[in-house]
């Protein structure tokens, strides 16, 4: 049942990821992204990591999906359909991602993984948060920081000149 | 037949590559991010699955994953901030046409 689930899971994200790469129309893409996105929140929910399921949905699709949206409406430039997507090196990078993707799979299925069955614990999400202001406190205060100044900084970079 | 951890490493690994061929054959900026946005989910997705399969008493897995959803979202917001102010300078997002700098 479980094999079920990853399997439609699977094609969706994988699916709308090289519908994204592939896609002629830049608005499409990024809607295939959308897609790709709900499939690997659906992936974390498969995974007992639901905290992260929602984080996926709320933050990639609701803020950075839109903001790529934006930007896409903000930077039409009419561009000819019939302009080519992909530049000339595309046969290369295509042979090196394919190369790249054999590499890393053989590697993942011979190498014997320490798995220890175990199920999550049933507080993991107070555990979650336990964990970022204790352990993590420091990293969890420089992101805030990474936020602040990624704010600001679009905010000037993108600012209208007058 | 239960889900082994192979298959999400598999998986993330397809995820990865595809992201990968995205960002470094498509000419316009925005799809460049897109493909960027896929290698990271892609390592989102190893981290959780490592998190589950093996460490999951300790929540440094989905921490870890947090952090790059952050670090994402805020290389997002200014990439795109780049590409717009760009476009309002030059009138294009073609990847191939911003090359003021080069040699």
């Amino acid at each position: 049942m479980e094999a079920v689930a990853f399997a439609i899971l699977a094609v969706v994200t994988l699916g709308g990821a090289i519908m994204v790469v592939l896609s002629q129309n830049l608005m499409r893409s990024a809607l295939w992204l959308i897609l790709s996105f709900f499939g690997i929140a659906g992936f974390f929910v498969l995974l007992q990591a639901e905290f992260l399921a929602v984080t996926q949905v709320l933050v990639y699709i609701g803020a950075i999906s839109t903001l790529i949206i934006f930007a896409i409406m903000l930077s039409r430039n009419f561009m000819d359909p019939s302009e080519p997507r992909f530049n000339e090196q595309w046969g290369l990078v295509g042979g090196f991602s394919a190369l790249l993707f054999i590499g890393l799979a053989t590697v993942v299925t011979r190498v014997a993984w320490p798995v220890s069955a175990g199920l999550p614990p049933a507080d993991a999400i107070q555990r979650l948060g336990i964990d970022f202001v204790t352990a993590y406190a420091v990293p969890f205060e420089v992101a805030s920081v990474l936020l602040v100044v990624s704010m600001i900084g679009a905010i000037i970079i993108a600012r209208d000149r007058e | 037949m239960s889900v082994q951890l192979s298959w999400y490493l598999l998986l993330a690994a397809g995820l990865f590559c595809i992201g990968g061929f995205g960002a470094l054959t498509r000419r316009n900026a925005v799809a460049v991010l897109m493909g960027i946005e896929l290698m990271l989910n892609a390592v989102n997705i190893n981290l959780v699955a490592f998190w589950r399969y093996t460490n999951v008493a300790q929540m440094t897995g989905q921490v870890f994953a947090v952090f790059v959803i952050t670090v994402a979202a805020a290389e997002a917001a200014v990439g795109l901030a780049l590409i717009i102010a760009i476009y309002r300078q030059r009138r294009t997002v073609n990847v191939e046409e911003m090359n003021t700098m080069k040699g």
